[in-house]
């Protein structure tokens, strides 16, 4: 067994000094400019140790020419690493085929997204955070290799041009390679503000260019985390405490130590490791054990509780997150509604289970993962062991599904613990029982509305939102006055014109079980709640719901334009069989604008066959449209998924759900027929990975209104309610 | 010790007869390409063939292969239609994480090596015991529809040569 590299076309070296370009300003709306730290800076320009020229944090190139670009966001599959090295190759004018791409280490300083304030991957904000910065860093490391050509030529630079990795002095035909220009530009100092192209001049941005990460995929090549094996690695898994909270009180490994191949026990408080010569060997060792467990305080816990107490919750007044006109006085009316709505925990499983390789040693610590938060992964790192901060070096990998789950660090801070007792490197690789069973899962949301209308227009929304605060233990700086932003996002800003408009956050915590970040995050939840319920007003008014949400978007004429795009393309109107419906849904989240038509049919026993989804997207300036569709493509599978099958739930404290055979995944057989529809734009970058996901559920909720007379006011779809629902 | 023959190699482990596949590759012999996903044959991730044939490795004990030969993702690219599914899955822009890929991959390729041009209820039917994650079943289909036609040229032609 040897020494493999990181995914061959990343680099682990260690980047010991890089010299930042300040960044100036935080691209796009989003989710948490408020809490956006000021960049860090001071910029250092020169040739490092190996002769390169590397202008800023993201590019070097060497004498040779060949040029690497350091991406600060880590890939799962969202395309970001051909997204980021588009736009620095477009400004930088080289071919995007002959980069070399390398994954950035843990650097606050250097890699901060400016979106979210630190060094992660998330809430579709990397081309949002991104697009400026990095298209600042790619025109001002092309500005001083044009002005180093100039001065060779002893001729003005703006007399001079670039392209493919050269500079050309087009009136005498000269032309220098980037590779020769790299000693001469170190000594340059980067332009203050270097002149962007226009977007007329883009070559590379708008284009559908090959992905980057994909030929190591398709040959088994690629390397996630879970395929780190340095030498010597020994293999481990685990089990934590079935209930939150519980303890190990006691191991009988009589049976495991006996065993062929198992090398040690790993007792922690609240967890039980088997290290083996293999995993097989880890897992029949663990399977042996005889733990005795302490429940703890949560051992009772069950989702009829937890839901209770949301229920009771949403009785008491909330904190105001956003409040217009006189809500209270406008509800006084005849045509007013009150419903409830809910949605379920849910459970990640990306298709990569959990893993972290560690090695602990007394005065350093080596960890190969695949994560979304590499300065957090280092920091829990030196926190548990005790060691510096810069005596832990974080292997980053490719990532085998994130979906948010990575963007926690509980799986390095028990794989470290348990590496500190291990002799050497050791693979700890979850079961996916473990994955699913003892993880952090999107928040169980209770919602109460009381909206009126008149005529076909709403007049009254009042909106409170009961739920689990994800940002107050992920990001405390974030969560305000006591609301928490992510929960209300897609509630606070609902596309429509109502004049009075009242969204309240109540944060109620669930007892036994942790919430955390899935994709969509607030949006998921917020616009099925929302758009469901604007489509029961549209039916209440006795109005076509593409025609209801037309006539009062006046606010939202780029959405307006993406509704009846999807209109058209669906053939939205068009008289449907028995049992067959289509539903339509709206959103402005990520900085993105979709309309989403979706077609179902529902048998006699309530089950739902999805048979197309029609997408409307106009997320701005769009880098890679193909990155674009896939995106929402998958995006409205994970969602569809979830709606039609996901539901994490709890008896006795303990997660009910365990693997793939209870925790049911959409399959090919299911999957629906997917068109996007792209709308050209000139406006700023918007979100793209978790757009579809948002629109998943309502436009199939919708769509079974349709189909069914059925409406369903919680997740997942209740095929029984369906079955005896009338025919529409 | 066991003979294993992988990717037309023949590989000694010394591992215990009921050892699945899936840890001989992965852990033992470095072959990483072929991955874990569930451990019980639900979620297609270790697909490998059995003398073309796929199968999950994460459930095949090794004692019970005998002489067949296994075909990894790492050696696909000389079965029949692997070179085809392969090229075809990067024209489509298949892939987002990958992980599931190599799995998807194999049984692509093993449905193709059978069925030459098969139908969608065929794909279905096939490719039903491999999930992916990021969604990606759309152009899955449309891969393997491509590849059927790349396999059917190549046959014409006797061109094997490509890039993937």
């Amino acid at each position: 067994m040897s020494e493999r590299k990181t995914p061959s076309r990343t680099n682990r070296t260690q980047i010991s000094r890089r010299d930042f370009l300040k960044v100036g300003a935080a691209a796009g709306g989003g989710l948490f400019l408020e809490f956006a730290v000021p960049s860090a800076g001071g910029a250092k320009t020169g040739v490092s140790a190996g002769h390169e020229f590397s202008p800023n944090a993201f590019i070097r190139i060497d004498r040779k020419g060949a040029v690497t670009l350091i991406m600060p966001q880590v890939e799962m599959g969202q395309g970001i690493y051909t997204s980021i090295a588009m736009i620095l190759a477009e400004e930088l004018d080289v071919r995007l085929e002959t980069v070399t791409l390398e994954a950035a280490p843990p650097n606050d300083a250097l890699y901060r997204n400016p979106v979210l304030g630190f060094q992660v991957t998330g809430g579709s904000t990397s081309i949002r955070a991104f697009w400026m910065p990095l298209r600042r860093a790619g025109a001002s490391a092309r500005a001083m290799l044009v002005e180093a050509a100039a001065q060779d030529w002893k001729v003005e630079p703006a007399v001079c041009s670039t392209a493919a990795g050269a500079v050309i002095h087009a009136t005498s035909g000269r032309r220098l390679p980037y590779g020769s220009l790299v000693d001469r530009a170190a000594q340059l100092k980067p332009p203050a503000n270097p002149t962007l192209k226009t977007l007329a001049d883009f070559r590379l941005v708008g284009t559908a260019a090959r992905r980057l990460d994909t030929p190591e995929k398709v040959t088994g090549k690629a390397l996630f985390g879970i395929d780190a094996l340095p030498p010597g690695v020994k293999f481990a898994t685990l089990i934590a405490s079935p209930v939150l909270g519980g303890r190990v009180i006691r191991v009988d490994d009589a049976t495991a130590r006996a065993m062929p191949g198992v090398r040690q026990i790993v007792v922690l408080d609240d967890l039980v490791a088997v290290v083996a010569d293999h995993t097989w060997a880890a897992k029949q060792g663990l399977d042996s054990l005889n733990i005795t467990w302490d429940d703890g305080p949560n051992a009772n816990v069950t989702t009829e509780e937890i839901l209770e107490q949301l229920k009771a919750a949403s009785l008491r007044t909330g904190v105001v997150a956003k409040s217009v006109g006189d809500v209270a006085t406008a509800l006084n009316v005849a045509n007013r509604v009150e419903v409830t709505y809910q949605v379920p925990f849910l459970a990640h499983a990306p298709m990569e289970p959990m893993n972290c390789t560690v090695h602990v040693k007394p005065d350093g610590c080596e960890i190969w993962v695949g994560n979304q938060v590499l300065t957090r992964t280092q920091a829990i790192a030196a926190e548990i062991t005790g060691l510096p901060k810069d005596k832990v070096i974080v292997h980053n990998h490719l990532i085998g599904g994130g979906f948010g789950r990575r963007l926690e660090v509980d799986g390095i801070a028990k794989s470290v613990r348990i590496a500190q007792k291990v002799d050497g490197p050791v693979k700890v690789t979850w079961t996916r029982e473990e994955d699913i069973q003892k993880a952090l899962y999107r928040p169980f949301y209770f919602d109460r509305f009381e909206v009126a209308l008149t005529g076909a227009k709403i007049t009254a929304w009042k909106h409170r939102v009961v739920g689990s605060s994800i940002l107050a233990r992920w990001a405390p700086p974030a969560f305000v006055n006591g609301v928490d932003r992510d929960a209300v996002e897609g509630a606070v800003n609902l596309p429509y014109d109502v004049p009075n408009f009242h969204v309240e956050y109540v944060r109620q915590e669930p007892p036994g079980i942790q919430t955390q970040f899935w994709r969509g995050v607030g949006p998921t939840h917020n616009v099925f709640v929302t758009e469901s319920l604007v489509d029961e007003l549209a039916h209440r008014a006795g109005k076509d719901p593409v025609s209801f949400r037309r006539d009062q978007l006046g606010r939202a004429p780029r959405l307006l334009a993406c509704l009846d795009l999807v209109a058209s393309k669906a053939g939205w109107g068009q008289v449907l069989p028995r049992r067959v419906g289509r539903g339509v849904a709206i959103q402005d989240v990520f900085g993105t604008n979709l309309a989403t038509v979706t077609e179902v049919e529902v048998d006699e026993q309530g089950e739902v066959y999805v048979k197309r989804v029609v997408c409307a997207v106009d997320c701005g300036i769009v880098v890679n449209p193909d990155t674009v569709v896939a995106q929402i493509e998958g995006g409205m599978i994970f969602g569809l998924t979830a709606a039609l099958h996901s539901e994490i739930t709890l008896a006795k404290g303990r997660i009910q759900q365990s693997n793939f055979n209870n925790y049911r995944m959409m399959r090919i057989n299911e999957a629906p027929k997917i068109e996007v529809h792209l709308i050209r734009s000139v406006e700023a970058p918007g979100g793209i990975g978790e757009p579809g996901t948002a629109a998943a559920a309502p436009a199939l909720a919708n769509a079974l209104f349709a189909a069914t007379g059925v409406r369903l006011r919680k997740l997942p779809v209740d095929r029984k309610a369906l079955a005896a629902g009338k025919s529409a | 010790m066991i003979d294993l023959q992988i990717n037309g190699e023949i590989k000694h482990v010394d591992a215990p007869d009921r050892m699945p596949l899936l840890w001989v590759l992965r852990d033992l012999l470095g072959l990483t390409g072929t991955k874990f996903g569930c451990g019980i044959a639900q979620c297609g991730a270790c697909t490998v063939h059995l003398n073309g044939n796929a199968v999950r490795s994460c459930v095949l004990p090794i004692g019970s292969i005998g002489t067949r030969a296994i075909t990894t993702i790492e050696g696909v690219r000389a079965t029949p239609s692997g070179a085809s599914v392969q090229q075809a899955w990067l024209a489509a822009e298949v892939v987002q994480c990958g992980y599931c890929q190599s799995g998807q991959i194999m049984s692509a390729s093993a449905l193709l090596t059978t069925t030459p041009h098969p139908t969608d209820a065929e794909i279905d039917a096939a490719m039903a015991g491999n999930i992916c994650r990021c969604g990606t079943y759309v152009r899955i289909r449309a891969a393997i529809k491509s590849a059927a036609q790349l396999a059917a040229m190549r046959g014409t032609d006797g061109d094997r040569t490509d890039n993937v």
